[in-house]
Parts: C-alpha cells; structure tokens; sequence
C-alpha cells in the first residue's frame, strides 16, 4: 500500500475517521491496529519481523528499567541502614555504595548490549547477507578459486531499517535513564510501528512521540486542516514533481553510454531535485497524517539546501537519522575507553593538534561508513558516505585558511558571498549523490570524469531534452514547480508558512488555495508511465 | 570555572560564555565542538562524561557545563 496508492488514501480516511468516532480508550489501540493492517499489505511475512524486534526492545527495556528502579531502592536503602548503623561491613561505605551502583549499571548495559545485537541482528541478516556473500565470493575469485557461495533468497521488509533503529533508540535512552520503559507491550508495539511514519521515518525518539501517541485526542476542525494541508504540499512535491523528474533521471542513468558530459550534470541537478521532493514530500504526507489524529512528530528537514555548508547541511537534510547517529553512534564511540586512550597517546606521540582531532575523525568515520550502509548494502553507498566524511574532514581542516581569507575580504551578510555558499552545498551534494544514482563507484567515476572531458553542451539545444520521457509540458510543470518550492522554502525562512498564511488570508481564500493545490495534484500528478493525467481524470468519471 | 572557560575560549573565541545559554540549542557549539570539549574536560579535570550525559541541557550554557563536571565529580 503505497502512499500514493488510492487504497493507502481511502486507508487514511477511514481510519481517521473512526479515530474521532471511536471512543477515548479505543483510539491508541486503533492506532495500533491500523499500523500492523498497513504493514500487512506491505507483505505478510514481513509483520514477523516488526513483532521480534518489537519483542526483543520491549523485554531489553523492561528489564533495564526494572533493574535499576530496583537498584536505586536497595541504594537508598544502604544509605538509610548506614545512618541507622544496620549495614554489614561489605555493604558499609561510600566506596560499597559505589561499587553496587556500577555493578548494577554493568548488568543493565549487558542487557542493552544484548538487546541491541539481537535486534541489530535482524538487521543485518536480511540487510546485509547478501552483501557479504558477493563481497566472499568476489575475494574468492580474486585468489582464483571457482568456488561461490550461494545468496539467500530473502527479501527486504519494508521499513526495517527505520523502525529497528527506532526501537534500539528507545533501548539506550531507557538504559540512559532519558525514561522509563513502556510496561504496556501493546503501546510500545504502537510506538515501534506507527503507520505514517514506518516507511521512511522520521526516526522518533520514544521521549518525544509517546506522550501524544498514547493520548486521545478529541475532533478539531482547525488541527484536521492544518493535517490536510501539510498532506496535500507532499503529494504536490511527490506526484507533480519527483515522480515526474524520475522518468528523466531513470532514462540518462539507464543508458550512460549515451548520456555523458552535460548530461551527467543533469542528472546531478534533475536527481537533486527529485530526490528533494520525493523525500521531504513522503516526510510531509507522513508528519501531515499524524497532525490530522492531533500527534506532532519531529521534522526532518529544515530547508537543507540553503545550508552554507555541508556539516549545516547534514544538520538540516533527514535530521533524526544525523541525531540518532551522533547520540548513539558518535558521542559513544568519541568518548569510549579505548577512543580516550587514544586521544592521550596521540596527543603525546602526536603532539596537541593532531591528538585532538585523531579520536573526533575516527568516529567520524565510523559514523560515516556506518550511514554509508545503512543507505544500502552495497559499495557505492559506502563511498557515498565516505566522500561526505572526506568533504566534511577537509572543510574543517581548511577552516583557518577560510578564517583568513574573511579577515581580508569582508562577505559578513552579502548576498553574492551566500548565494556562493548555497551554489556550492547543492553542487557538492548533488555530485556525491551521483553514487546513488549510478549505483556503481567504478562508473560513477568514470560519468563524472566526462563532465569535464566531454563538452556537448550544445547538443542540449537540439531536442535530446525531449527524449527523456517528458515532453516540453512537463519541463515547464517541473520549473514552475521549482520555482514554487524554492519560493515556499524561502518564505518559511521565519517560521511556519502555513501560520502565515492563516494570518494573512481569510478562510475562503485559503481553502481556495489548498483546492488549487489538490486540483493541480489531480491534473498535472505523474500518474506512472503510459499514463497521461487527463486520461487518468477521464477515467475516474 | 575559569579553566572551563579558558577551554571554550579556544573553541569559540567570539562567543560570550557569561551570558550564553544557548549553546548546543542555538548551535553553537556542534558535535566535533562538543567531543573537543569534553576530551579537554577529561584532560583537564580527570572527570569522564559518558555519553549518556551529552544532552543539550548540559551544554547549553558555561555554568550548565560547570554543574556537569561538579556532578561527575562528586560521583567520582
């Protein structure tokens, strides 16, 4: 049940509908219902795989947190029989305390750990197996062998790198006592599995979702608008723009031979476009659901193309997959035994510059590498991720040089000096993203060499723009889109635009807008090839 | 205290460590910032913040930062 599927959006209907019919102790568990009837669809032997990691996260949490509610009464109570002088010798002391606190504490990490592995686990076999097999199989042919492993047939569930690391989120903040565990296994199962956000996040952190997940929210006409309209801006982005800028992107990635040069440049600006609408418009059909049923879920996106730099950029592109990173993966790994270690050797071998920064790279990488991967199991993820890390780690290594070069030449607050900085993050980015699109590094390479050995630049002029599955309509449905979106983003540089708009148009003319808008969705919507939007309208009388 | 501040300086000389109190929330000090940071802590104070204790409200301001290492040191 895609989101752009009519099922999904008579499915949405419904079910908001009887979440405001329903009675108050009935909504979450609606709730509930209604996600796992989503994930069904999505293929039935994938709900296994939701329901163990469910599983394992919730008993991990439980178990941590009855741990350490039950270590914290037996250390007060110590303290109490101390006072009262009722304490045996081994238990006597601040140092006794001490030691009990950290025992406990290392039980509950055992439990974390475990938790994480088996869930991680999950993961892994059915991300990446395959992924190893032909990485074996490659070595073993390197040595000459003619032996291959065999690749298990094993299909990739639906949402399964979202929604793991979701629940493993949850485990360590409950060992990091940010809450406590959920004791109710069906509401966590809801937290775990909820419908908008279970196909491509946002990755919630149960601290901020719970609350007004489990709440039950009464009708308003104002919060349902609000919903609909957050709703109609995505499928606007999603069906008129990505899923239209798609047949281009496919058909120059699709014949490389053919499509060099200038074309790879396209490809780059075509791609960054509908990767930008396909994502942040999923993100807002799925953030526009949940405000509809009065849920907030956090954002993921805060105009990332207008960020000066690619480390602002990472902070403002898919934020709760870079937050989950930096909190459970870098912050760790960065302050970790061994990593501390190595920051004191470095800095006496290495002397106090490069010892700084040795430990912060290195769990840069890791971080990097680790996204890489997580993208996809396979090598042109990695690198992409790894050319972030490398892009990232010289930006802040020529930072002195950008110092002095602003001591001489002021561009405090030009517009020129900014525009620059954008031009650049878009470039840069776009051209990493050349990994995801060739989904080959060898011949991701090799396209991006031709941008600068083949100038054809001028063939642009002669129709080949017209052989890419779109016709001159679509070109301009694309740049009037563009302009659009560009317009919107900036007009949210202060705040909500729908709260302006609210302020600023009277009710009328608002709803005349959104029906502009949901008009303009029906008509000019990117129906799938072979399909053309008028005859699709036609179809529907 | 002015140790702590000496080793903010040096990250961000620029910034008014008296009267921030938005460091991590009005970004600031980012994450490299933060680690920076908190291995000079380690240096400096021989006190060890784990990264269950790197949350914004701890890095928010110089004296949320100070109340931080008081507290690692006392559970010391």
């Amino acid at each position: 049940m895609l989101f752009t599927s009519y099922e999904f959006i008579g499915f949405v209907i419904l079910l908001v509908a009887l979440y405001y019919v329903l009675p108050k102790k009935a909504k979450w568990p609606l709730l509930l219902l209604g996600s796992y009837v989503f994930y069904y669809f999505a293929g039935w032997k994938f709900l296994f795989y939701i329901a163990a990691v469910t599983v394992i996260t919730y008993v991990a949490g439980l178990l941590i947190s009855r741990n350490k509610v039950r270590a914290d009464a037996r250390f007060a109570e110590l303290k109490a029989l101390e006072k009262s002088g009722g304490a045996s010798p081994e238990e006597a002391g601040k140092e006794a305390r001490k030691r009990y606190k950290e025992s406990q504490k290392k039980k509950r990490r055992r439990i974390m750990t475990i938790g994480i592995v088996l869930a991680l686990g999950i993961l892994a076999v059915v991300k990446y197996t395959n992924f190893t097999i032909h990485n074996i199989n490659g070595i073993l042919s390197v040595f000459g062998s003619s032996k291959r492993l065999g690749f298990l047939e094993i299909a990739l569930p639906m949402g399964i790198s979202f929604y793991t690391f979701q629940a493993v989120g949850y485990v360590i903040d409950v060992y990091r006592d940010r809450h406590e565990a959920q004791k109710n296994f069906f509401k966590y199962a809801l937290f775990v599995s909820f419908f908008p956000q279970l196909v491509q996040g946002p990755i919630s952190r149960y601290g901020d979702l719970s609350k007004e997940l489990f709440t039950p929210h009464a009708f308003s006409g104002r919060v349902l608008e609000r919903g609909f309209q957050r709703v109609l801006w995505g499928y606007f982005k999603k069906v008129v723009i990505a899923d239209r800028m798609l047949t281009a992107v496919n058909a120059l990635i699709d014949a490389p031979a053919t499509y060099k040069g200038v074309y790879v440049f396209l490809v780059m600006m075509f791609y960054a476009l509908e990767l930008y609408a396909d994502f942040t418009g999923g993100i807002d059909i799925t953030i526009g659901i949940a405000e509809m049923l009065g849920i907030p879920v956090k954002e993921n996106f805060e105009r990332p193309f207008f960020s000066k730099n690619i480390a602002e950029y990472w902070r403002r592109w898919h934020i709760t997959m870079g937050t989950w990173f930096t909190d459970y993966i870098f912050y760790p790994v960065s302050v970790s035994g061994p990593m501390l270690k190595l920051s004191k050797w470095s800095r006496k071998h290495l002397g106090e510059k490069v010892g700084k920064r040795l430990p912060v790279y290195l769990a840069s990488f890791i971080v990097w590498f680790t996204t890489g991967i997580w993208h996809g199991a396979s090598w042109n993820f990695i690198v992409w991720g790894l050319g972030n890390f490398v892009v990232i780690m010289i930006s802040q290594e020529l930072e002195p040089l950008y110092a002095k070069f602003h001591k001489r030449v002021k561009t405090d607050g030009s517009t020129a000096y900014k525009t620059f900085q954008v031009g650049r993050t878009v470039l840069l980015m776009s051209a990493l993203r050349l990994f995801d699109c060739y989904r080959d590094v060898p011949l991701t390479f090799k396209m991006f060499g031709t941008m600068f050995t083949t100038w054809n630049w001028k063939s642009l002029g002669s129709g080949t723009l017209m052989h890419l599955g779109l016709v001159r309509s679509d070109y301009v449905i694309l740049g009037i889109g563009t302009i659009i979106l560009i317009t919107v983003s900036m007009f949210g540089r202060s705040g909500s635009v729908r709260d302006k708009l609210e302020k600023k148009l009277p009710l009328p003319a608002r709803w005349g807008l959104f029906t502009a808008l949901l008009l303009i969705i029906v008509i000019f919507g990117a129906y799938g090839q072979g399909y053309d939007a008028a005859q699709f309208i036609y179809n529907q009388f | 205290m002015d140790e702590l501040i000496s080793i903010l300086k040096e990250i961000h000389p620029d910034v008014d460590y008296e009267t921030a109190t938005n460091l991590v929330d009005g970004k600031i000090l980012d994450s490299f910032d933060i680690i920076s940071l908190v291995s000079e802590i380690a240096e400096q104070f021989d006190v060890v913040v784990s990264a269950e204790h790197m949350i914004p409200e701890n890095f928010n301001s110089a004296q949320a930062i100070w109340n931080l290492i008081q507290k690692l040191e006392d559970d010391e």
